[in-house]
């Protein structure tokens, strides 16, 4: 018996890697005109990889203090031998990979992929985009720069407007009452120990949901298939979709590689906790829709503050997001058309006022 | 554990007068960003020769407000916000005016201290 086989019989003897392999082999995915959009979580998860990886090697150099955060970082960039690569690819694929998770959630939402039985799919994808917006919110201080430090001061300042809570909330997250160095620490601890783990624990828990359900196969392909069932059509996962993954993947890292190349994220200057906030200042482009809804609203609107209607809208917007799937229980399992007018105009709405803070 | 992820209160905020600048520091139609009570805080010396002192914390959602010399206005770029030379809120979305600290020119020093009612 070769050592192959001999390495084969072990694996199997103790964790049924015959079963497992028998599994693997009998996997298969829907083919039809909406496929490519199975592809949005793999790049998703990839992205999730790239930055567990790049973070590591930051770690090596990074220090998370207000004397030496800024300076690290640009020691990181202009000394260490491939660090502009390692950092830049760092910041794009957090952008890439919250682009990816946006259109993963938008793609199954307007596929009906939350339908019975995978409202906890979605639940957990959900949990998952929060915490990749959380990863977002908490590494974009890190540089400690002038815009992550007004970008800080803004976006902890709006849990103030949470009713009850909201001043606990400030406090926890700035580690005081003001943005300081205690911020930075308490960011760092958040974005490097509690969000990974977070964040691994509910990527486990998706993942096992997506095996246990299956693809989901959007409402009007199954009316196709069950009107004509000779039309179905199916892939084996391994190898064949996994290889197209693999491809999806070679794309994302080829794409990060020339961003990361010709145009480097930049450093800015340094934060000053007693400068104005610079002219033009703005958070990143996935938060702009909220930046833009509160320039617009105006100290008071009817009997509530301006801000913290704002706060509370969108607080609620996110809550009946979440819970889309659960009022969309139609009979013939092609989901209420109301729901895809929500999805519609959520969607309208993010583009619209993120293309309005940009260009006017 | 809650206990243990709330920091305890500083409650040494500094001194209540500091000097913010000295006299013929500030042009005319001019501001300047100073510490004041672990905070930033702004000294405007207006086009007519007055000074006033304000908090330069917004009171919209905290980012630090500058001297607009366009304006004559107190300006917070982070949403548009607008305030009065003396702190009023006058436009945007700013739901209440910044504080305003007393000015009293000694020598050659400027200085702010907050206000007997502050």
């Amino acid at each position: 018996m070769g050592a192959s086989a001999n390495l084969r019989n072990w694996l199997d003897e103790r964790f049924g890697w015959d079963e497992l392999m028998k599994f693997v082999r009998h996997k298969t995915v829907p083919i039809h005109r909406f496929s490519y959009f199975y592809f949005l979580g793999g790049m998703t998860l990839f992205l999730f990889g790239i930055q567990v990886c790049t973070g590591i090697l930051l770690l090596m150099y990074y220090r998370p203090t207000p004397n030496g955060a800024f300076e690290s970082v640009q020691y990181i960039m202009t000394r260490v031998p491939f660090g502009w690569l390692i950092r830049s690819i760092h910041s794009w694929g957090a952008n890439v990979m919250i682009l990816t998770a946006i259109a993963h959630m938008f793609s199954v939402f307007f596929l009906k992929s939350y339908r019975k039985p995978r409202e906890l799919t979605w639940l957990s994808g959900m949990v998952l985009l929060f915490l990749v917006l959380g990863f977002g919110f908490s590494g974009y201080l890190l540089p400690w720069n002038m815009l992550s430090l007004f970008a800080t001061k803004v976006g902890t300042n709006m849990t103030d407007q949470v009713p009850l809570i909201g001043h606990w909330m400030l406090v926890f997250l700035r580690g005081g009452e003001d943005v300081t160095g205690a911020t930075l620490t308490r960011f760092f601890g958040i974005h490097v120990a509690i969000l990974p783990g977070l964040a691994t624990m509910f990527i486990g828990l998706h993942l096992l949901l997506v095996q246990r359900f299956g693809m989901s196969v959007p409402p009007s392909v199954e009316a196709e298939t069950k009107a004509h069932p000779e039309k179905a059509r199916e892939l084996r996962f391994f190898p064949n979709f996994f290889l197209r993954e693999l491809m999806a993947w070679y794309v994302v890292l080829a794409a990060l590689g020339c961003l990361a190349a010709f145009k480097p994220w930049e450093l800015g200057k340094k934060a000053d906790l007693f400068a104005s906030a610079p002219a033009g200042i703005r958070p990143e482009w996935y938060f702009m829709f909220m930046f833009q809804t509160l320039r617009f609203l105006p100290a008071k609107v009817g009997p509530f503050a301006g801000d913290l209607l704002g706060v509370l809208l969108f607080g609620v917007a996110a809550a009946v997001w979440t819970c889309l799937p659960f009022f969309d229980n139609s009979k013939d399992g092609r989901g209420k058309r109301w729901i895809t007018g929500v999805g519609v105009f959520a969607l309208a709405y993010f583009v619209g006022m993120t293309l309005y803070a940009y260009l006017v | 554990m809650v206990r243990y992820l709330i920091p305890p209160q500083h409650t040494d905020l500094g001194p209540d007068l500091v000097v913010a600048a000295h006299v013929g520091e500030l042009k005319p139609n001019s501001g300047k960003i100073f510490p004041f009570a672990g905070r930033p805080a702004l000294l405007i010396l207006t086009a007519d020769g007055k000074y006033h002192a304000l908090s330069a914390v917004c009171t919209h959602l905290g980012c630090t407000v500058q001297y607009s010399a366009d304006l004559h206005e107190v300006w917070c770029p982070c949403h548009n916000g607008k305030y009065s030379v003396d702190g009023a809120n006058i436009s945007g979305p700013p739901p209440r005016p910044l504080q305003e600290f007393s000015v009293v020119v000694k020598g050659n020093d400027i200085y702010v201290q907050r206000a007997q009612n502050s």
